[in-house]
């Protein structure tokens, strides 16, 4: 079995001209790269690595804008033998201290040697290392000129075993919940071994993704699988996407793109927020599979992407899904591709009362979207609460096993064994199995999902009990599904001490403000309500579910 | 220079239907006031998820075309900055 490094050199070396990977970037003309542009430019980073003596297997930790920078410092670590971990970049929304509190944690836990980053974003890397800081070395990406000959030094990345780490992702916690999914060689390969055929992949295949690399979905499906496969890449940022979705549409368009995995709330942003006068000569006859992935998926999202688009050569085929985590790599099912997606309707009372997956039609039914059957090198399993297998139509947790799982939570061992039972890794989600193929139904932990991000409500009740007049720890926070947006929608409930009411809304507008700049989401719906509102466990925590039935209790339509 | 005439005007014509949209549509808040001066874009206000619906608005209430790579707080990050810009294009 090959490795990263090793499959990307072999690239470089079979085929160097071939053109791997265009990238898109606003009033710029589109960038071929070919493996040997690729090859050569990651080896700058490589050699500034191994001159400051960056050791095979220590993590770096990189923190750079979408684009040709990140492409190559990912590679060139990975060359060095290190172990890449990309971290979101600072937006503007974000606030600089919070930023940098998670920063902190970040460098405590992953205990990283290095660091490449930007030149403007130098001053705050060195200020959240402090003193006595793991870091050694902080590498500014606009120093590194693209100039390496490949000479035949060695590289240290490929002598890299398979069992060796490749790199670590990181889940989205703000508070010191990061979770760093350690991931080895063969971890990846075997994913893409088992994933490449469940999805018919194949060498006239292009990836089109204006996905985040920091995620799993847009790490692997849109970057690490077609540079390994040697699968065209169309690459854009997201930063650019979310202020004009319909480049991802004229770029399946112009190269010819077959495949895109989307968040499920991307489906409803692009069809609802493109211009007819964007779309004009658009042709998307050649997109065989649009995948759906990353959050709860919405029936109602694909019929009106399918409506929006069919008038330009969508197929309605072309619509997939997939249920993924980091944990396997990335997939763990896929729908969609030899057959449509198959549609469930099951009744909602019995889901919700009993946790059964009974068929039914008409008014109390549900249509839920099957996320396929597992990929050949996984198994899936239905756990009840004391960890034993359901039978088919019951709802539990989903429990996977696979060739592909993680190494670890990077320095978490804990956190590690938590996750696992006789050999089978626990994934918080759940669902139920119906003729083998699976079917997602919320999540057993109170994560929320909002645009394809985990949010944990306990970071964002953390922050607001800083803000003053809420009353400390009394504040709940949890998700309402949304089928207008595709998403759900955060809801903020927070007990006060201040005794006019008159006063509420300003605090209200605090908390929105605090959370917005403070997280990955905008808060919209902050609830605040006297001492005494939130219901709590018999262990006195707040309940945050029980909340929510309270919470949507005294909501009136519009109100 | 924004005479004293013009920026009343501007209050008047572009200001407050932009004021209403954002409170109404994209904050879901219709009774909220937003300061002309107030940060739109780097303080998370508008979020990047609306800024698209931002500049469909923009189009369609005063045929003013602000374009995707302008939709940052370089560009503007407050209703008076914002409006500025529609009035220079007009």
């Amino acid at each position: 079995m090959l490795t990263v490094a090793q499959t990307i050199f072999r690239h470089y070396q079979d085929t160097p001209g071939k053109v791997c990977l265009t990238l898109l970037e606003t009033r710029q003309p589109d960038k071929p790269i070919t493996y040997d542009l690729l090859f050569r430019a990651s080896l700058s980073y490589t050699r500034a690595l191994v001159e400051q003596r960056v050791q095979p297997g220590e993590v770096i930790i990189l923190i750079l804008p979408h684009g040709e920078a990140l492409v190559y410092a990912f590679f060139g670590a990975v060359l060095a033998g290190a172990v890449p971990a990309i971290m979101p970049f600072l937006t503007e929304k974000l606030s600089p201290e919070q930023y940098h509190r998670s920063l902190k944690a970040l460098f405590a836990v992953t205990r990283p040697a290095a660091v490449i980053t930007s030149s403007d974003f130098l001053s705050e890397v060195q200020r959240a290392m402090g003193t006595d800081s793991s870091v050694r070395l902080v590498l500014d990406a606009g120093q590194i000129a693209y100039q390496a000959v490949a000479d035949g030094a060695p590289l240290p990345g490929l002598q890299r075993q398979p069992s060796d780490l490749v790199l670590l992702q990181h889940s989205s916690g703000t508070t010191g919940l990061q979770k760093g999914v350690a991931l080895s060689n063969r971890a990846v390969f075997n994913q893409v071994e088992a994933y490449a055929p469940a999805i018919q992949l194949s060498p006239q295949d292009v990836v089109v993704s204006w996905l985040p690399l920091y995620h799993d979905m847009g790490l692997i499906a849109g970057f690490l699988m077609p540079l390994l496969t040697g699968t065209h890449l169309v690459l854009m940022s997201p930063f650019d996407w979310v202020r004009a979705p319909y480049r991802l549409l004229q770029a399946v368009s112009r190269y010819k793109g077959t495949l895109s995995w989307l968040p499920n709330f991307a489906y409803n942003f692009c069809a609802q927020k493109i211009r007819p006068r964007d779309l004009e000569n658009v042709d998307l006859s050649s997109w065989r599979a649009v995948i759906n992935c990353s959050e709860p998926m919405y029936w109602s999202s694909h019929a009106q992407f399918l409506q929006r688009f069919q008038p330009y050569g969508l197929r309605p085929q072309a619509l997939a899904t997939c249920y993924a985590m980091a944990e396997n790599v990335f997939a763990v099912t896929q729908g969609g591709i030899d057959q449509p997606v198959r549609v469930d309707e099951i009744d909602r009372r019995a889901l919700q009362e009993q946790r059964r997956a009974t068929p039914a039609q008409g008014n109390g039914a549900i249509k839920m979207l099957s996320a396929g059957r597992p990929i050949h090198n996984t198994s899936v399993r239905i756990l009840d609460d004391h960890g034993a297998p359901l039978p088919e139509r019951r709802v539990g947790e989903i429990a996977l096993q696979s060739n592909c799982l993680l190494s670890s939570y990077y320095n978490r061992p804990e956190l590690t064994s938590q996750s696992f039972r006789d050999g089978w890794y626990l994934t918080g989600d759940l669902g139920y199995l119906a003729d083998g193929e699976v079917f997602i139904t919320g999540r057993k932990k109170d994560l929320i999902i909002v645009g394809g991000k985990n949010i944990y409500p306990q970071d964002l009740e953390y922050l607001a009990g800083e803000v003053p007049g809420v009353h400390p720890g009394r504040v709940a926070v949890f998700g309402l599904p949304n089928e207008t947006t595709g998403t759900e929608e955060v809801v903020l409930v927070a007990e006060t001490d201040l005794p006019d009411p008159q006063s509420w809304p300003t605090l209200a507008d605090e908390l929105r403000s605090v959370i917005t700049r403070s997280s990955d989401i905008a808060l919209r719906r902050v609830h605040i309500v006297p001492y005494g509102w939130l219901l709590k466990t018999s262990s006195g925590k707040v309940a945050r579910r029980a909340n929510r039935d309270k919470y949507l209790s005294e909501q009136t339509p519009h109100a | 220079m924004i005479t004293t005439l013009r920026l009343i005007r501007l209050m008047e014509e572009i200001i407050s239907p932009l004021s209403d949209y954002i409170a109404r549509e994209i904050l879901k808040q219709p009774t909220r006031r937003i300061d002309p001066d107030e940060a739109l874009i780097s303080s998370g206000l508008v979020d990047s998820f609306h800024l698209v619906d931002l500049a469909v608005f923009v189009e369609e209430q005063f045929g003013v075309r602000i374009d995707d790579t302008e939709l940052t707080a370089d560009t503007f990050d407050s209703l008076r900055s914002l409006a500025t810009l529609i009035a220079d294009r007009r």
